[in-house]
This record gives structure tokens, sequence and C-alpha cells, in this order.
């Protein structure tokens, strides 16, 4: 697994209070991992934060799953 | 009773009667405060009246650049905003068939729109820490009406609509959004009225007075404390029982 892939796992991890495996490359934050519709808003601040980068509105609306995550911040940095 | 220490709020509209009330009742709680208005030498004059916790923040809230630069502005000199008090506010009255587009558009803007933007600005690092308190002025006039304020009344009753779903959303983060609404407040605005226009105001109020800006403050010091955790999206009226809500 990436280095990004493991430093995203840890934040959903740590955000959700969810088990390590889990976190799977299709698990959904709000339908598999128990996340509000709020903390899909605080794992993106989270991101941008680890990441140092920026996730428009429009884009996070498209982060679903811990896949998703990856992939975007993968373009990203 | 309440200590706010170690705690930062943002007040708008602090150059105002109100606004100066409400900065001055949270830094003797203990906090420190950024004041911010158009006006710059009131805002001074009364960041040295209060001390060495007192920040001048002049901005334009009719500028949305400026508007959301301020939260950034609050968090680099104070180091988080912990506290908003959206206080200010303009009219701009006439009569309903009268009012132009620029005067419901202005006060709308100013009174409603900054506000919103205001608390988006604030919001994640409130989220972050855990902890939050917005406190939004709205106004009695929201609630009861008043003719030739249209655009001000829907500005203040706005703000109780958009204050009761923030609150919804964030209250599992230990943020509270709620309102306070005063009355007929004696300030530099009432002081032009006449004693027979005072008369005939005070003779509508219970209380048979109009109410003192350090009234509005206690009732903003209530719900920025730490022991107002449970109260939320409510609407504190603070009007002397002129109208009982």
């Amino acid at each position: 697994m990436s280095d990004i892939a493991d430093r995203v796992k840890k934040i959903v991890v740590e955000h959700l209070d969810v088990e390590e495996d889990k976190v799977t490359e299709t698990a959904s934050f709000i339908d598999d991992l128990g996340a509000d519709s709020l903390d899909t808003v605080e794992l993106v601040m989270a991101f941008e934060e680890e990441f140092g980068i920026e996730i428009p509105d429009d884009a996070a609306e498209t982060i679903q799953t811990f896949g998703d995550a990856v992939k975007f911040i993968t373009e990203a940095s | 009773m309440f200590d706010l220490t170690g705690k930062n709020a943002l007040i708008t509209g602090a150059s105002g009667g109100i606004g100066g009330a409400i900065a001055k009742a949270l830094y003797d709680a203990g906090a420190t405060v950024a004041l911010s208005g158009t006006r710059v030498e009131p805002l001074e004059a009364l960041a040295a009246e209060l001390g060495e916790r007192a920040h001048v923040l002049p901005c334009n809230l009719s500028d949305k650049e400026s508007v959301e630069a301020l939260p950034k502005q609050a968090a680099e000199v104070m180091g988080s905003v912990d506290i908003l008090v959206n206080n200010a506010g303009i009219t701009r009255d006439n009569l309903f068939m009268r009012m132009s587009d620029d005067e419901w558009e202005s006060v709308l803007n100013v009174n409603l729109t900054s506000t919103m933007r205001l608390c988006k600005g604030v919001l994640r690092g409130m989220m972050k820490a855990r902890w939050g308190r917005i406190v939004n002025i709205s106004s009695i006039v929201g609630a009861t009406g008043n003719p030739g304020q249209g655009n001000y009344a829907a500005s203040k009753a706005g703000m109780v609509g958009m204050s009761k779903s923030l609150a919804y959303e964030v209250a599992t983060r230990g943020i509270t959004v709620n309102c306070v609404a005063p009355g007929f407040i004696a300030t530099a605005m009432t002081d032009k009225l006449t004693d027979d226009q005072k008369d005939k105001i005070n003779a509508q109020i219970p209380s048979a007075r109009m109410g003192t800006p350090e009234e509005i403050a206690a009732a903003v010091l209530y719900l920025a404390s730490q022991e107002a955790g449970y109260t939320t999206g409510t609407t504190l009226h603070v009007n002397g029982g002129m109208a009982m809500l």
C-alpha cells in the first residue's frame, strides 16, 4: 500500500473510530463506516491539512469511499 | 459567574453602543477580543479603554472579500476564534411600496449575508476545537415586524432561521448557535428622540423604560459561556416584556 493510502487510512480510523481492516478500497464513509455528512466534511478538512492541498467543495462531494479519497489525493499532490 | 479566560472572541459592529458593551462584557469576563467595525477611531478608543487583550480589525461588511478575510485575520491576531458575535447591522428604512432594490439588497447583504459568511469562516476552527459559541444579534422587529422596516425585519428573521439550521448541524461538535433579539435599547441613536417620542415608546414597554446596551451584553455573555453549552438554536428576547415570545 502506498504511503498516501496509509496516511489516509490512519486519518479515517482515527476520525471515525473504526477497525483498520474495515477501511477497504470500496468502503463508503457513510454507508460502511458509519460517518454522517458532517464527518465527511471533517475528513476532507483533515485530508487538506495532512497533505497540504485544497479540496474544493464540488470535488469533496465526489469523495465517497476510501478509494476515492486516495485517488483524489494522489492526483492532487 | 461566567469565566471566559483563554477564549478568543470576534465582535462585529463593536464601534456601536451595543457592540461596545458586548465587547466590554466579554473582555471583563476574561476573553481576548477582536473589535471589528467600519469606523476605526471609536474602535481604537474602545481597545485603549479595554486594555492589552483587545485588538482592532476594521472591516467593511458590504465587501465580500473583506468579510471573508476577517475570520482569518482574527485567528491570526488572537490564535483562534472561539466566540463569534455578529452584531453589526444597518437600517435603510422605507415604506415597502417605495423600497428600492438597492435598499433591500444592501440591508440583506450586510445584516444576513455577511453573518452567514462570518459563521462559515469560523466554523472550521470551532469544529476542530470541538467548542464554539456563535451569537447572532437579531431584533424584536424580526419577530414582530415594523412598518418601514421590511428589509431590516427580513434580515433579522432570516438570521433566526439560519442560526437554527446551523445549530442543528454543529450541535454534536460542541458548537452552539443562538440569537439575542433586543427590543428598544438606549444608544446614541435613541438619544436623538424627543422626550415626547420616548414617552410614547416607553408606554408600550411593560418595564416602562428602554433597555441598556449592558443588558444586551449580559445575554450575549451568558450564551458565550461554558455554562450555556446545552442552549442552542434559541433566541433570547431582551425587550422589557414588549413582546413576550
